[in-house]
């Protein structure tokens, strides 16, 4: 028995959500009294950083230098995985939620015969049987979720452990899966991604702007604050279905849910579709002209004024800060 | 050419969500119930790939009698026929394994369905079924073309776009921009009462997970406001009072 943590890449480097995934797979290893591992796939990941993965709790690495899967092929990563619990002795499967995490864990549910937990927001309550909470109702309520089978995955929300790294350095082992010609049936033919920009679905801080804004013209003010923040970008749906910012800035219930420390929200109303995106957040600053705005309801922090005039002025302040 | 598109029958996007008996119930009083939103893509581009390539396209849901207005919107929306299995939808699992035994039986070219239901939001499903039935599974795809027997397709990635192509049959869970949603005409709610609609029992399957409680998010306090011409100040408070920068 042990806990196999997935690990995602990106441009050569761990992703930020991953570092949770390990962090919350070590303590589910030591929560069960077993080890964890962890697996890598493609050989784009630079050995510093697969070493640096015991900074997470996690002793021990499992590599899989395939150059077939420096691309997610959904398919070949869930053999790769099925293999590896197997070889591992996996009950419990660990990932983060994200575009391939949630496609490869529904397909790995069956292989292993697994209850699966998706938006998993807290680690697992062993009390009674094997019980987890996880998201439900797109951010409008909780569940706690009872999983019978001995085989366990769990695809977490962000922000579901907080991330303490150590100094401790992890033992890399070489790991060959059988992969078929039929594993590999989806060709990937061009990849467009927006590189050395911070993600919106797995950023810390974030600044998104509504029709408040009157144009795309108008957007350099957001950039500005983001830019100073470090933060990523978002828009309210109407925004993206004007065609005022593409359609991955989308925040809300049917576009990206966000779980930022910070989401700043300027010149959007609140509508509940909106809020069912944002609701996990830490803190939530809304500027708006109207102070009947109801995303006030929902914010730590208001501005009522116009935001050509309050942006250019934080953007100052948090300049002076650092 | 056959096109199966499956729907989920969920509360409205405006809808706030209650609880009932011991917070273990969804409350159903005053809310109105749809087609998913992202089955709605899935269903909308169904309907277009049905006009484009003559093909016939199933509706199915998993649900009890109550879903059948949302079946009904479904046929009125374009598809030609439709299967309700008679069983509450109680996991992502069940549901899966209900789809793969139609599926296995009708040899569908296309199943389609949104990423995730806006209940649960597990996305797990079409990941699930193309295991079951051993083809490929892709989701989120925001594009779609057929070719003969070749899919194109574009899937949303974090930060951007994949382009993909595969040979058919295979599981899409499907979100916007992959097709414009269609509101039914009164000649489809017309028609739609006509076209055939077959209740099926569930086959039996093992029960892997069990929903216990529900909990609402915790409520905010109120919020602290600061005046537009002090703005800078909210920096100072997000940084020493909310210790989020």
């Amino acid at each position: 028995m042990s806990v196999l943590i997935f690990v995602e890449t990106t441009d050569g480097e761990i992703r930020g959500t991953a570092l949770e995934a390990l962090s919350y797979g070590a303590e589910v290893a030591r929560m069960t009294g077993t080890s964890a591992t962890a697996i890598i796939l493609g050989n784009s990941l630079h050995a510093d950083n697969l070493v640096s993965i015991g900074n997470y709790g996690v002793a021990k690495v499992l590599h899989v230098q395939d150059e077939r899967l420096n691309v997610g092929v959904i398919q070949a990563y869930t053999q790769v995985l099925a293999q590896a619990a197997e070889k591992e002795g996996a009950t419990i499967v660990v990932l983060a939620k994200s575009s391939l995490g949630d496609a490869v864990a529904a397909r790995l549910a069956v292989k292993m015969k697994a209850a699966l937990a998706s938006n998993v927001v807290d680690l697992p309550d062993l009390s009674d049987g094997f019980k987890v909470k996880r998201g439900v109702y797109t951010g409008k309520a909780f569940q706690t979720t009872r999983l019978n089978t001995e085989n366990k995955i769990l695809a977490l929300k962000k922000n579901a452990i907080a991330v303490n790294p150590g100094s401790d350095l992890a033992t890399v082992e070489s790991f060959s899966a059988n992969l078929s010609d039929a594993d590999f049936g989806v060709k990937i033919t061009k990849t467009d991604k927006i590189t050395g920009e911070i993600l919106l679905p797995e950023a810390d801080l974030v600044v998104s702007g509504g029709r408040g804004l009157k144009g795309p013209e108008n957007w350099g003010i957001i950039e500005d604050l983001a830019k100073a923040l470090g933060a990523a970008t978002g828009c309210s749906k109407p925004v993206s279905d004007l065609d005022w910012r593409p359609h991955h800035e989308h925040v809300g219930q049917t576009g990206v849910k966000v779980s930022p420390q910070l989401y700043i929200a300027v010149g959007i109303s609140g509508a509940i579709q909106h809020l069912a995106g944002v609701s996990s957040s830490k803190c939530i600053v809304v500027i708006n002209k109207d102070p009947e705005a109801p995303f006030f309801k929902a914010a730590d922090y208001g501005i009522v004024g116009d935001a050509f005039e309050v942006l250019p002025k934080l953007t100052q302040a948090i300049k002076l800060l650092k | 050419m056959k096109i199966l598109v499956c729907i989920t029958h969920v509360p409205d996007t405006t809808s706030k969500i209650t609880f009932t008996d011991g917070e273990t119930k969804l409350n159903k009083s005053g809310l109105q119930f749809v087609i998913g939103p992202y089955d709605d893509y899935a269903l909308a581009r169904g309907v277009e790939l049905k006009e484009q390539l003559g093909a016939t396209l199933t509706a199915l849901n998993v649900g009890l009698a109550e879903t059948e207005p949302t079946i009904r919107k479904a046929l009125a929306i374009g598809a030609d026929d439709a299967i309700r299995i008679n069983a509450e939808p109680t996991d992502a699992y069940f549901v899966a394994t209900q789809i793969a035994h139609i599926a296995r039986q009708n040899n569908y070219d296309l199943i389609l369905m949104g990423r995730e239901s806006s209940d649960y939001n597990g996305g797990q499903v079409h990941g699930m079924v193309g295991e079951m039935l051993g083809i490929p599974s892709l989701s989120p795809v925001m594009k779609l073309d057929i070719e003969g027997s070749l899919a194109k397709m574009a899937r949303e990635v974090e930060g951007g776009k994949e382009y993909l192509e595969a040979s058919l049959p295979l599981v899409l869970g499907c979100q916007e921009p992959i097709a414009e949603w269609k509101i039914p005409n009164m000649r489809g709610i017309m028609s739609a009462r006509k076209k055939p609609l077959d209740v099926i029992e569930p086959v039996s399957h093992e029960v892997w997970t069990a929903g216990e409680k529900y909990e609402l998010p915790a409520s905010k306090g109120a919020c602290k406001m600061i005046d537009a011409s002090e703005a800078e100040k909210l920096i100072e408070l997000l940084k020493n009072e909310a210790k989020v920068l």
